[in-house]
Parts: C-alpha cells; structure tokens; sequence
C-alpha cells in the first residue's frame, strides 16, 4: 500500500491561500521568480500575459508532480531525484504554453520573448512543487496553493506594473529603468510585509 | 553483492526515462496540434521594412504586417513608412508592381500655443497626457494643443518638434506619414492631410465665439462667413467650428481670404 497525505485537503484551506498570496508572498517575501518580476513589469500588457502563463504552468506542474512523488518516486525510494523530475515536467509544460501562445497570440509571444521560456527555469513554479512536497500537503490542498501562489505572484506583477508605468509617464528618466524596478519592488514589499506581517494565521 | 545504492539505478532510470518519454510524446503531439507555419519570405520582408512598428497599417507591428502581406490579405502600399525605393525592392521580392502611394503628413487643427492664454502655471510631469490629468488642460481652451510634446515622442523618426510658438512643427522631409502623433495627441489636434494643397480650418475650438475671442488671437468663433462665401458648399458648421469636407473642397482659397480671424489656411 503506498502511503500519500491523501487527496482531499484535510488542510484549512483559507490560510494557505492568504499564505501564498500575502504573507507569504512568492515575489516579496521569498524573493522568488524575481528575474521576469524586473524584467516584465514595464507595462501592464506583458505583465498580464506573464502572470497569466506562471499561473497555468504553476497549478498544472502541481496537479502533475504530486502524483509522481508520491507514486513513482517515494515508493522506490528515488526521493533524490525530485529536482530533475520537476524540472522535466515544468519544461515540458512550458513549452506547451510557449506552443499556445505562439498559435494564439502572436503579439504577447513576441513581448514575452525570452522570459517565456525562462519559466521553465523561474524559481517561484519549481519553490510551489517543492514546498507542496515538503509540506506534506494533501492533493488538494497542493493545488490550491499552487493557484494562489499564481495569484500572488500575478497581483503583484500587475500593481508593480501600474506602478512603473505611472513613473514611466511621468518621465522621470532616473525611474524608467532598473532604478524605477526596484524602487517600486521596494514600495510594493514594505507594504506586503508590515501590512500583513501584523497578521498572525 | 550489489550495493544498495546501485540497485536504485534499475527503477531510477525507468522513471526518470518513462516521464522523459510521456513528457516528449505530449510536446509531440502539441507541436504538430499548435503548428504554426512560417515563411521565409516573411523574414526577407521583415529586413526590408522600415521595423519601426508605427502600426500606421493597422497591425500590432511590422512583423505582423509582413506576415499579412505575403499572406495576400493586404497590398503592400498599407505600410506609409516605406518610401518609393523600398518600395520597388518589397516589389522585386514579391514579384509585384507597387504604385507609389500620395504621401501624407500631419497637420496641426490648432494655432494657440504662446497666442492662447494658459489658465494656470503648470509644473507637473511634462507630458500632455498627465497635464490633462489636472483640472483639464493648462490652456484657457480646452479643445487646443497644450504642447508637451506627447507627438514628439511619439514619432518614431524624429519628424515633429515643438516650435517656439509652443505649437507642433512637422519636419516633411523626416515624416513618412505613418500617423503614430495623430494617435498619440490626447487632444486630438493633429490629422492627416494629403500632400497637395488641402486646405484646412487650423483650430479645433468648439467653445462660443466671445470666449474664442478672449483667450486665442486666432481662434475659429463660428461667424460662418466662409460657409456663405464657400462656391461649393463644402463648408459647415459644427458646435461654433468651421469644418470643411475634404471630398467636396476644390482648395479655391476663397474662404482663406474671407476668414476675419486668419484661422483658415491654405497649407
């Protein structure tokens, strides 16, 4: 009999989602995925199109690595392979988005460039699988987390957006690039942190 | 004796193998469900367009265009920013004649700038678009270029300046007509003009005659002397604005010469 944390979330599932989506924040707090967060927040568009493709790769890499954890690799004792194992699966599922889009929407693929495929080496989808593997999470609850971890990095993808084009319009040349990033990735942080950092879950 | 460590390497491989395999036969599959097919040609287009991603034809951008064109969907001449030798080598590509097209030009429906009152000092952001966001414009007139040159950066080839007298001034010799300033003006105080002689009523103020008067030195006040004196009855009048029909004007210059306010010209 193979052991699993089971399917159906056992877990509160509220916390977990404000866990991911705030406190404890893929982007902000855990300063993870932060290459296509510099990079793809100079406009709302792209950001949109970004959050949207990290979203979809995060929930379906969820759905698709926890079974083969607990099926494939715990039973036979291959643990030390998850890394490689997730990875695969993140590329693969990449290049599917990457096919998607291409066929769908070829102005978004081309603002994508190469962050597209840098997704699948994004930090913030393989840190969902290995956090729903350390955590124990039940099926469902590792899903739902995935989806809200997406959402988390999508909001703040987008707010920084808004920010930045706001510094971009009013052309102030010092904020326009990198400067202009971090600055607003500071803001954005200090307000995550102390406004649910007060929030004991 | 095998090592324990080794005996992992049998399942290690066919796990990792088997979802290496799974993983490839779905790309397969998706590759040939997701095709998308592309032309060299398009490539050879694409160098020889001008890649300023104007989106004067009406695509998210130069590639997109080139993509129309060699589909067949959109004649050549859609792209304004080719000029005539680019033109003749698209033509050798495709194997095509392109008549050369009447080229366009902006033209500014606004002769305010240092003649029209402001209704305040403004010193925020220097752009048109954020100067609207404060209590309308910082022009007495709320319809005239507020000259910030959002137009300016707009154009991608440096054909449009902001003159001395706080107006737009088109570089013709730069322009290529691709229509991006037009887009881009929040005031909508620039439109396109073909390039023989139109001529045009050079403000945009729909407020009443005696308010026209006291903020703008040129401003059109809706007298209607061009409309009687038009032989064609090309000219109308709209909310206070002289608005002449491009189609039906023969550029008589008639309304030029009756014009009390000088806020007709013959360009």
């Amino acid at each position: 009999m193979i052991e699993t944390p089971g399917y159906l979330p056992t877990e509160a599932l509220f916390p977990i989602v404000v866990d991911a989506m705030f406190t404890k924040n893929f982007l902000l707090v855990m300063f993870l995925g932060l290459c296509s967060y510099v990079g793809l927040t100079t406009s709302s568009e792209t950001s949109k199109g970004m959050s949207m493709a990290v979203t979809f790769v995060m929930t379906m890499s969820a759905i698709l690595t926890w079974p083969i954890f607990y099926y494939l690799l715990k039973p036979n004792k291959l643990m030390f392979l998850q890394t490689i194992c997730f990875i695969l699966v993140i590329a693969s599922f990449v290049q599917l988005v990457e096919f998607i889009i291409h066929r769908y929407s070829p102005a978004l693929y081309r603002s994508l460039g190469i962050y597209l495929p840098l997704i699948s080496t994004n930090c913030a989808v393989l840190g969902v699988v290995l956090l729903n593997v350390k955590e124990d999470f039940t099926y469902g609850a590792s899903i739902v987390y995935a989806f809200s971890a997406g959402l988390g990095y999508s909001w703040v993808m987008l707010a920084t957006a808004a920010i930045r084009e706001k510094l971009i319009m009013r052309g102030v040349d010092r904020f326009s690039g990198f400067i202009g990033a971090f600055f607003a990735a500071m803001m954005m942080a200090l307000i995550v942190v102390s406004y649910f950092g007060v929030v004991k879950l | 004796m095998i090592p324990e460590t080794m005996q992992l390497l049998p399942p290690a491989v066919i796990v990792l193998g088997g979802i290496g395999f799974a993983m490839g036969a779905m790309l397969v599959w998706a590759a040939k469900q997701f095709y998308v097919e592309t032309n060299p040609l398009v490539d050879a287009l694409l160098e020889l367009m001008p890649g300023a991603n104007c989106g004067a034809c009406g695509f998210a951008g130069c590639a997109e265009c080139a993509e129309h064109i060699v589909a067949g969907d959109v004649a050549p001449d859609v792209c304004t920013s080719c000029d005539a030798e680019t033109f003749a080598m698209i033509g050798e590509l495709l194997g095509m004649e392109i008549a050369a097209k009447e080229p366009q030009y902006p033209v500014v429906l606004c002769q305010g700038g240092v003649n029209c009152k402001d209704r305040y000092d403004y010193i925020g952001a220097q752009t048109c678009k954020a100067a609207i966001l404060l209590a309308g414009t910082k022009k007495a007139c709320a319809y005239g270029c507020i000259g910030l040159g959002d137009c300016v950066r707009a154009c991608q080839f440096d054909a449009i300046e902001i003159a001395e007298n706080g107006l737009p001034k088109i570089k013709k010799y730069n322009c290529k007509g691709c229509g991006s300033c037009v887009r881009a003006c929040p005031q909508q105080v620039l439109t396109l003009a073909k390039e023989h002689g139109p001529v045009y009523v050079v403000c945009s103020s729909h407020d009443k005659g005696k308010y026209v008067k006291e903020v703008c030195e040129f401003g059109c006040i809706g007298c209607g002397i061009c409309k009687k004196n038009c032989p064609e009855g090309a000219i109308k009048l709209d909310k206070a604005l002289a608005v002449i029909d491009q189609e039906r004007c023969t550029r008589c210059g008639t309304c030029v010469e009756v014009c009390p306010r000088n806020a007709i010209v013959k360009l």
